[in-house]
């Protein structure tokens, strides 16, 4: 059956493009492009490049901060996200490390108490639960425990969640983890706009901040306004976005999840079945229950949308969240949550194409709670 | 030019147990190994071989099959003997009367403060505490950095707080958790932390302040300013992985940071023979590529002079220092422990009564005429009458007020905590009779 729903996506996939770039092509454009500039006018810029420029207009504007990381400099970046910068800020600015988590984040954290801003980016996040000690207890802790007398003003970057093909010691996704922290500030960007915006603001923040990009969004391009090419531009951590205004039910996701609501919607709007909201909740902590109450009470449903495994995730917190609240008086059906499989993700292609969330699964799951009502 | 000699050939022909010998040119029977037989051949002798391989280029070739387990252990530096006298005439310290007697003063005021907040952790009056004893001679430590140079400690260091001016208020009322608290209450007792003297708080994780140390000593590399960072812990936290991340990363990075390991004997019940195999924790920073030195810890003035060359070295060439100071831990871990539990009352008192940091700095002291008994008996009097008045004064005090339990998890508070803090401020106003909030500082 599951191959047969695959191929009737797929076909329906280039008509829904041509839908789109008729009815909305900036919109079609953030969610179509693929790894290539779009002629078309306008600036557009991957996410890679839109980290790049954060990081560089960070680091030329502030000479407190700093880069360190394994590969980071000489090689420009596992991921090449920190391209060129050695090359314009030098070895002090731009520090390669030997290959000891714990020693290289902890050696960030001591320096941010000390007064610099560190940019500490872990090759995935998976590595950093070598240093998570350093991150939690120290980094998170350390001002509350010093009676403020001791800031940490830290950034931790690196991609987190599902890559292709890596297996399960490489795919893990942390927001749940670290959004539980207090005294962390957490943040999933989605697109370039999202990248540049929340790294430039976290390496602003003077609390320490994890920033959660994803491998797969790297190469991806999307159009950038003019005031996102600012170098002042920053996105407020704490604020989720409207992707897509909706009346019948609300998606909030996170991350590359953010793509796949919005593919999804487009596609049930194109079959008339409903109109979706979509949520990019853009930072995980503090988050952002203020939008999301709001627009539950105006659709009165909600999916909520992670790679994250399902037991005590994001989802989860949001579910609880707007069942404490207000909102919870506005449901008329309870809230589902979509999320990867509850296994460690698998090596094997097809098994790991079964073990995140995309397109197809979010629709189905969206006309599901369209048929049920509270009551009925 | 020299004949190859296959290493399997060499090992047939003599016997299993491995043979220490410098490499010969030809294959001889193990009996003809001389002197003279290698000179024989001095003609032929080989000069020796420079390793290329980039991972190793200090290295040699050599043709003899030898597994080492161990190195020469490395000597430990003392200026006293134990009864304070100067061993070697050249080392004798050159430091004013008023120098050298406060470091003893300092030692002597810990000792009493120790003994007091112990009793008082016994008392049910604070819940936790950690004494000094045996190891006072670290003060010397303190009294060889620059003001400004920050520390990082573990746990067992509270002397360099005093020796750089924390008052006893101060200590008390940390321990005491009251409003005066810096850390506001949030901490165990022991857990200090100074901004003003450059006094990292205190972190409970174990060795976790090593590879921070690394870091603030990158940090005030790049300032420029001529200082350095003092990073203390012991040799059971040197198992940790984060001490060989540490030192890995300040050798690499070249960090203006002393490590000091107080290897004390113990960690809680686990003996230093039980610890590690190894010649120490010395032996590692020899592994990672820096300066060391082992020093006789319970001896001031080697304590003093070893960090003084380290912290010049540091300072001046940006590299990394590892001070091993070898002492003995007289007091248990913590009012947590028992130490009768796992080593003999009379090992304690053989070793206060042979080996006493107090006892050989005194001595030294009073051979110079800058101590006596009389002395003695005062300052340790005015002290502890100065240790119960701070001590009864932080006990009355109130603790921090309720709303400082929201501050600073962030630089401000966040919405959810907002929330949460108004919340309880309206609960509290509603049911005063279940919120007796009589024992916390007013909010401000």
């Amino acid at each position: 059956m599951s191959s047969m729903l695959k191929k009737a996506v797929t076909v329906s996939i280039p008509s829904v493009r041509q839908a789109l770039l008729r009815s909305n092509p900036v919109l079609a454009n953030a969610l179509l492009a693929k790894r290539s500039y779009n002629s078309k006018g306008g600036v557009e810029m991957t996410v890679r490049d839109a980290l790049n420029s954060a990081l560089e207009e960070e680091m030329t504007a502030d000479e407190k901060v700093y880069l360190l990381g394994e590969e980071v400099g000489q090689y420009n970046g596992a991921y090449k996200v920190s391209k060129g910068l050695l090359d314009k800020f030098g070895p002090k600015r731009v520090i390669d490390t030997p290959i000891t988590e714990s020693g290289f984040c902890g050696l960030a954290v001591g320096s941010a108490f000390a007064g610099l801003k560190p940019v500490c980016e872990f090759m995935t996040w998976n590595f950093a639960m070598q240093a998570i000690d350093q991150i939690v207890n120290s980094a998170a802790k350390t001002h509350y425990m010093s009676g403020g007398n001791v800031d940490c003003p830290i950034t931790f970057r690196g991609p987190n969640g599902a890559a292709a093909g890596v297996a399960a010691q490489h795919s893990q996704c942390f927001a749940a983890w670290y959004g539980s922290v207090p005294g962390l500030k957490v943040v999933s960007p989605w697109n370039s706009e999202d990248a540049k915006g929340l790294l430039k603001a976290a390496i602003r923040d003077p609390n320490p901040v994890v920033v959660l990009e994803n491998e797969l969004m790297y190469g991806i391009s999307f159009p950038m306004s003019e005031a996102a090419l600012s170098k002042d531009f920053v996105v407020e951590i704490g604020k989720a976005k409207i992707e897509k205004e909706g009346t019948d039910v609300t998606i909030v996701a996170h991350s590359r999840s953010v793509g796949f609501a919005l593919e999804a919607a487009l596609l049930l709007e194109k079959e008339g079945i409903c109109s979706a909201e979509v949520i990019n909740l853009r930072s995980i902590r503090p988050l952002d229950t203020e939008t999301i109450i709001k627009s539950v009470k105006k659709t009165n449903r909600l999916v909520t949308v992670e790679g994250g495994w399902p037991q005590y995730g994001v989802g989860s917190e949001i579910c609880a969240q707007i069942m404490e609240s207000e909102a919870f008086d506005h449901l008329d059906a309870p809230v589902v949550r979509v999320t990867g499989a509850d296994v460690p993700t698998p090596y094997a292609q097809n098994l790991e194409a079964y073990a995140f969330p995309d397109t197809e699964v979010i629709a189905r799951v969206v006309k599901r709670i369209l048929n049920k009502k509270i009551g009925a | 030019m020299y004949a190859r000699v296959s290493v399997r050939a060499l090992a047939r022909s003599i016997p299993s147990k491995a043979i220490k010998t410098t490499p010969a040119p030809l294959a001889y029977s193990a009996k003809a190994f001389s002197t003279s037989a290698l000179s024989m051949d001095s003609h032929k002798k080989k000069e020796r071989v420079k390793v290329h391989f980039p991972g190793a280029l200090d290295s040699h070739f050599s043709q003899v099959l030898e597994i080492r387990e161990k190195m020469e252990p490395i000597d430990t530096f003392r200026v006293m003997d134990t009864d304070g006298k100067v061993l070697d005439k050249s080392l004798e310290p050159e430091v004013t009367e008023e120098f050298a007697t406060k470091i003893y003063k300092d030692m002597l005021t810990l000792n009493v403060m120790d003994l007091i907040l112990y009793e008082a952790q016994r008392q049910g009056r604070i819940s936790f505490y950690m004494t000094n004893a045996g190891e006072e001679a670290y003060i010397g430590s303190a009294a060889a950095l620059d003001p400004e140079d920050e520390i990082f400690g573990q746990y067992r260091e509270a002397g360099t707080l005093l020796y750089r001016g924390f008052t006893l208020d101060q200590f008390m009322n940390q321990c005491y958790s009251n409003d005066m608290d810096l850390g506001k209450g949030r901490q165990m007792p022991v857990h200090y932390g100074s901004k003003a003297l450059h006094f990292q708080t205190i972190s409970s994780p174990l060795a976790t302040q090593l590879p921070q140390a690394s870091g603030a000593a990158y940090a005030i590399k790049r300032s420029g300013k001529k200082n350095c960072v003092m990073c203390y812990f012991g040799e059971g936290a040197a198992s940790e992985g984060d001490f060989h991340a540490a030192l890995n990363i300040a050798a690499t990075t070249s960090c203006p940071v002393i490590f000091f390991c107080r290897n004390n004997g113990f960690a809680i019940s686990t003996p230093a023979n039980e610890q590690y195999k190894g010649d120490g924790i010395a032996s590692r920073g020899v592994g990672y590529g820096m300066h060391t030195i082992r020093v006789d810890g319970n001896d001031v003035w080697a304590v003093y002079k070893a960090t003084q060359e380290a912290r010049k070295i540091a300072v001046e060439q940006h590299k990394p220092v590892l001070i091993e100071a070898m002492t003995y831990r007289v007091g248990h871990h913590s009012t947590s422990d028992d130490s009768s539990a796992y080593r003999s009352k009379k090992e304690v008192e053989d070793w206060k009564r042979h080996d006493n940091p107090m006892v050989r700095m005194r001595k030294w002291l009073e051979s110079k005429g800058w101590w006596d008994e009389a002395r003695e008996n005062a300052h340790k009097s005015t002290q502890r009458t100065a240790v119960l008045k701070s001590f009864a004064a932080a006990e009355k005090r109130k603790k921090p007020a309720v709303s400082e339990m929201f501050n600073d998890v962030y630089d401000k508070l966040t919405p959810n905590l907002i929330e949460q803090k108004k919340e309880l401020e309206e609960l509290i106003k509603k049911y005063p009779a279940h919120y007796d909030t009589s024992n916390y500082a007013k909010e401000n």
